[in-house]
């Protein structure tokens, strides 16, 4: 049982001592005494940001709100894409209505957006969960869709063969044949609700503070040894997220679908 | 005189401006297993198709006595996330037959196709054969009286398709259903069928009628005798000049 762990786990620490000794040898190789500041150690970052209580508390803390604002807004998300999703399966005529908008939710200059819905929905939790929707919608909305649309003509042939309803259709054919590209969709749209609710953070800079305002206060200030805990964090909760659906979607769908085999 | 159990008269359909068949007219007996064979896009599957009710003709009529029809694509069709079990369950389920009633039925089945040791797996763990087992238990469930059959061991290995032969003959000697049998292979479609239509290349007319005059039940021995080589050789030849 250990074995295959240690394989598995080796060649990213790998990686990590080697990113590590690059690390260490700019901050005391290359860099001045004075200009330490630019790129701390990572010891020290490492101290700062997690064994000085005040520092630990205030990550701690913005990691909370920014994980409760990610996953509400992925939450709707997923309720609004997969229904959306489902709509555009229906009829070639719809799908083809809501088609450039779902891709406008993709391409539409976010930064530039965020002000915006800062002056209409305030700077609080409404808005940063808007902006979370905005930039994880899409790719829930278009792996749901290639799922719902991807069932074989001829299961279609033999469901109206037995004259199955469209609601028998879309939940004993269409639904079940999505789910596999479903939770790819979410595994996409997790990383980039956390990316949007920091994103959100950042710039309307008031309310409640997430990673993304200390990301902006610490490089306001330059502590970069937080700035750089703080990053890690995110990081972090980037990977644990993606992480987590990657198990989800072995769990739940692992047992048959040959891409998600485990 | 036996009676129809389904017919095509003059029947002609066009996909837009391809004229896909022409004045096809077929009667299926009750109880008789008619094999089709022609050229790949000669039209045979819109017959099932037609037969079936999935399409229509575009000129001449259809009859059919039944509504038990049965339907094997050529590719299994299982659910994925089904397993064999829940799979051969499937169209019960979706008559809306009891439950219950249906299980028995369905490991019978099951135990018929030999896949008993398979009832729990997903179509994901078994072989391209078991497969399509299932996807016959699948149909047999409902107990059709007309089996339409697409090509259904087109994608096996010859192995294996071989056996399947064999193992459709003999669910044909227990059960007793009529059957139109799509296939490209005269070999198949002699072991298997009591009458042979050919089929020329696009658009899909008939231009051969065989009487297989072996013995039903077959043994899988037939296909190496030589009666059977001759006549597989005359309806090749048939097959030959029209595609």
């Amino acid at each position: 049982m250990l074995t295959p762990l240690i394989k598995k786990s080796l060649p990213p620490l790998l990686v990590l001592f080697f990113v590590m000794s690059i690390h260490y040898f700019i901050t005391y190789g290359v860099l001045e005494p004075t200009r330490r500041f630019l790129l701390p150690p990572p010891h020290s970052i490492i101290y700062e940001g997690f064994f000085i209580p005040k520092h630990r508390d205030e990550i701690l803390r913005g990691l909370f709100l920014t994980t409760r604002v990610s996953f509400i807004g992925l939450g709707i998300a997923f309720l609004i894409g997969f229904s959306t999703a489902l709509l555009m399966s229906q009829a070639k005529w719809i799908e083809r209505s809501l088609y450039p908008w779902a891709v406008f939710t993709q391409t539409v200059p976010i930064l530039a957006l965020v002000p915006i819905i800062g002056f209409w929905f305030g700077f609080d939790m409404l808005a940063r969960i808007i902006v979370v929707v905005i930039i994880s919608i899409f790719p829930i909305i278009i792996n749901t869709l290639t799922g719902l649309n991807g069932a074989s003509k001829n299961l279609h042939d033999l469901l109206t063969l037995h004259n199955s309803s469209r609601w028998i259709r879309a939940s004993k054919l269409m639904i079940p044949y999505a789910l596999p590209d479903m939770f790819t969709g979410l595994r996409t749209s997790a990383g980039l609700a956390i990316i949007g609710s920091i994103v959100g953070d950042f710039f309307f800079g008031r309310g409640s503070p997430g990673l993304g305002m200390l990301l902006k206060v610490y490089s306001s200030r330059l502590r970069t040894e937080e700035l750089l805990s703080a990053t890690f964090v995110a990081c972090l909760l980037g990977v644990s997220v993606f992480w987590a659906f990657s198990y989800l979607g072995k769990r739940l769908v692992g047992h048959w679908s040959e891409a998600w085999k485990t | 005189m036996t009676e129809q159990i389904l017919t095509f008269d003059n029947v002609s359909k066009n996909f837009e401006k391809i004229r896909a068949l022409e004045n096809v007219n077929i009667s299926v007996e009750h109880g008789e297993f008619l094999a089709l064979v022609g050229p790949s896009g000669c039209g045979k599957s819109t017959i099932l198709r037609i037969a079936s009710g999935l399409d229509y003709p575009s000129s001449g009529t259809i009859n059919t006595s039944t509504k038990k029809v049965g339907y094997v694509f050529q590719d299994s069709t299982l659910m994925p996330w089904r397993t064999v079990r829940k799979n051969v369950e499937l169209l019960a389920e979706l008559e809306k037959i009891d439950k219950e009633s249906i299980k028995k039925k369905a490991d019978d089945i099951i135990e018929l196709v030999g896949l008993q040791d398979f009832a729990d797996h997903y179509p994901i763990a078994l072989s391209g054969g078991m497969k399509m087992r299932a996807s016959l238990a699948r149909s047999l469930v409902l107990e059709p009286e007309l089996f339409l059959f697409d090509e259904p061991f087109g994608a096996l290995d010859l192995i294996t398709r071989g056996r399947l032969n064999v193992e459709l003959m003999q669910l044909y000697n227990s059960k007793n259903f009529t059957s139109l049998f799509v296939t490209h292979s005269v070999e198949e479609a002699l072991y298997l069928s009591s009458r042979v239509l050919v089929f020329s290349g696009r658009p899909g007319t008939i231009k051969g009628e065989f009487k297989v005059p072996f013995e039903y039940p077959r043994k899988a021995d037939i296909r190496y005798t030589t009666e059977f080589a001759e006549l597989a050789g005359e309806v090749g030849k048939v097959l030959e000049k029209y595609s």
